[in-house]
């Protein structure tokens, strides 16, 4: 409640029921400053303690990736010879027979690079795998499912065959295959292979998107609220984007929090096949790609097949950043559980 | 409803035939082939590459046959011909055996559930057996008690088992358990020893188990303020009576469907946990395939996997009939 509004005497409001019709002036004096929907849906979310918390989480993770150059202590790709493999500065004697240094606070890897720095870098990648996919997914998703849901006939008919399709493809061997696949060509190198799997994310997933959406709209469309907007001479573009869009907009938000986690778990697991992006070298690169690559030949599977070796542990055992990945994955989900109630 | 199940039946063929075209089509953008050898190691010679080539008929072109009389004379269409025939042709990378035998076959003297495939389905089935029989319970206890600290700590621990990857929670187990307690071996060789499944099926399973406590929790909310429930204990039901026969028949529904996807998703997912474990399934055929160029291994292992979601994905339409009369299928 704004001041405003407490000041105003609340007797002289009119009665539901009645028409409002009083003259501008009055209604002008008597009005507080709308409180738009979103304005309510914001302070409903902040009174949410989970919301909130998510919402920390998340922030703290933006602010070290925007400010990575400023936090990390070092550069993430500069090698530091014959400082390999040091434990965490609190180790005083690791497996390698290593003692932590406070130069480095957790440890080295392989080459001697900083792992804090390239955890910290390393949530650039998580960050911008998250959202903007999702972004792409639901731009197309959601369009695809208003036409589908709002038309019927072929387009709809094309999206549901679509999906058919995409269900039935095992998704991770999809984007193994894509990833593998397109990897040296250009669309493969742009951005490091950023660029083509946000691709293969936003193929496999917009689908999911906009058979919600449809179904969604399917049932919208029947409501008295369309039926009246049509009376009144709204195009049918109207009645999509401004009557049937908000009123989906739930279910799409609860399939954002689903889609973000996911896509940045999955490049974590691509990551971990040595399919996700591509090493990077250049000191200038801002997304140095961190974690997940077990091996540095071009064909990945030849050693990883070979089940688990303890050099290769300990090699992961610091590439830590897939703990920002599930720390933003569960954020994100908090994030959800509460849009999903606030929602209902 | 028959009618309905036959074109469900037969509309599975394009859609699968769809599915082999993309990766039939992927698999060929990826360079190199699968005669190629390791760069530092001695290459395969032209003149036998063009005969190993003819022999398994990766001279004749991808998809149309432009030159020879029969434009299906093809390798994707040649390819699709045999794997109808349930032949999935000749594993390139695995010399002398079947596609079909490498994930069928068991070792000598051994049952099928010994085969690569095998393996894989019962990894899938013991995940998701044990992430139903926690989570369910769970989650039914969690919407019994809602609002209690019991049910926030359910609800915790299935955003926990959600959001961490399989493969953290592999990692974390084997430091733990293998690295400090020395209770696990490193690197399991003998998969006979039932104990020796145990890890890899709670990391498998985890997600579901997390899946499964959440959606029960939902859907046992959702019955517990419907009608029929009032009604029952109006006409004076005990709470025993109200929880088995009213609420958790309705709320057992949606979970007991996703029953059959979530089988699928955990054997054509289990291929991380395979690599990690060194676990003998069909899932690490599929990665070691990829990096080989092993045409043949990729394009049956993928099949197979999407036969057994579109086969899971129709179960789930078919049970809904069965255990919801409410829903008719149209």
């Amino acid at each position: 409640m704004t001041t405003s509004a407490q000041t105003k005497p609340q007797q002289m409001q009119p009665k539901p029921g009645e028409p409002a019709v009083a003259t501008p002036d009055v209604a002008d004096a008597l009005s507080r400053p709308a409180r738009s929907l979103w304005r309510d849906a914001w302070s409903r979310l902040l009174h949410n303690k989970a919301a909130v918390a998510g919402a920390i989480v998340i922030l703290f993770f933006m602010f070290v990736a925007i400010f990575a150059p400023v936090l990390a202590p070092h550069n993430p790709l500069e090698l530091n010879s014959g400082k390999g493999f040091l434990p965490p500065m609190w180790v005083e004697r690791s497996s390698t027979g290593k003692a932590g240094v406070p130069e480095f606070i957790l440890g080295t890897d392989n080459l001697g690079r900083d792992v804090l720095s390239r955890v910290i870098y390393g949530a650039r990648v998580s960050m911008v795998v998250g959202f903007i996919p999702t972004i792409i997914i639901v731009f197309i998703g959601v369009s695809m499912g208003l036409v589908a849901g709002y038309w019927g006939g072929a387009t709809d008919n094309l999206l549901m065959r679509l999906t058919d399709i995409v269900y039935a493809f095992p998704d991770l061997l999809f984007f193994i295959i894509v990833m593998t696949a397109l990897r040296a060509t250009a669309l493969g190198q742009f951005l490091n292979g950023l660029f083509l799997l946000f691709v293969a994310l936003a193929l496999v997933n917009w689908v999911g998107v906009a058979r919600l959406v449809r179904g969604q709209v399917l049932t919208l469309k029947e409501r008295d609220f369309v039926l009246a907007s049509r009376a009144v001479g709204a195009s049918h573009f109207r009645i999509m984007v401004r009557h049937i869009l908000p009123n989906s907009l739930s279910v799409i938000i609860v399939a954002m929090a689903f889609l973000i986690p996911g896509a940045i778990i999955t490049e974590a697991i691509l990551g971990y096949l040595g399919l996700g992006l591509r090493p990077s070298t250049d000191p200038t690169d801002i997304f140095s790609p961190v974690g997940g690559r077990c091996c540095s030949k071009a064909r990945p599977p030849s050693t990883t097949s070979r089940g688990f070796c303890w050099r290769r542990l300990s090699r992961w055992r610091w590439s830590s950043s897939r703990s920002i990945s599930s720390a933003t994955a569960c954020a994100t989900r908090l994030i959800r559980a509460c849009a999903n109630k606030a929602a209902n | 409803m028959t009618t309905y199940l036959i074109r469900r039946i037969f509309w599975m063929v394009p859609v699968l035939l769809m599915v082999a075209l993309i990766t039939f089509t992927m698999m060929h953008q990826a360079p190199g082939g699968p005669w190629d050898r390791d760069p530092s190691r001695r290459q395969v010679d032209s003149s036998t590459q063009e005969a190993l080539n003819k022999k398994f008929g990766l001279d004749k072109p991808l998809f149309i046959n432009l030159e020879g009389g029969n434009p299906l004379d093809s390798q994707f269409f040649t390819y699709v011909g045999n794997a109808i025939q349930g032949d999935l042709g000749p594993s390139y990378r695995q010399r002398g055996r079947m596609v079909q035998d490498v994930l069928f076959e068991p070792p000598k003297g051994k049952a099928i559930w010994d085969s690569r495939f095998g393996y894989s389905m019962r990894l899938g089935l013991l995940a998701l057996v044990m992430a139903a029989l926690l989570g369910i319970p769970l989650g039914i206890l969690a919407a019994l008690k809602r609002n209690t600290f019991f049910d926030y700590s359910a609800l915790f621990m299935s955003t926990i088992g959600i959001s961490v990857p399989s493969f953290v929670l592999a990692i974390f187990l084997i430091i733990l358990l293998a690295g400090r307690l020395n209770i696990l071996k490193i690197i399991q060789r003998d998969w006979s020893n039932p104990a020796a499944w145990m890890v890899p099926a709670v990391v498998l399973g985890f997600g579901t188990f997390a899946y499964i406590t959440r959606l029960t929790r939902n859907s046992m909310l959702e019955v517990m303020g419907q009608d029929y429930v009032r009604t029952a204990r109006a006409k004076g039901l005990g709470g025993r009576v109200i929880i088995t026969r009213h609420m958790l028949r309705n709320a057992l529904i949606p979970v007991m469907t996703i029953m059959g996807p979530a089988l699928a998703g955990l054997i054509t997912g289990s291929f991380i946990i395979e690599t990690m474990f060194g676990f003998p399934g069909s899932g690490r055929e599929y990665v070691t395939a990829i990096g080989n160029r092993d045409y043949s291994m990729i394009m049956g292992t993928t099949l197979i996997y999407a036969l057994l979601i579109v086969l899971a994905n129709l179960t789930v339409d078919i049970m809904y009939g069965f255990l919801d009369p409410r829903i008719k299928v149209k």
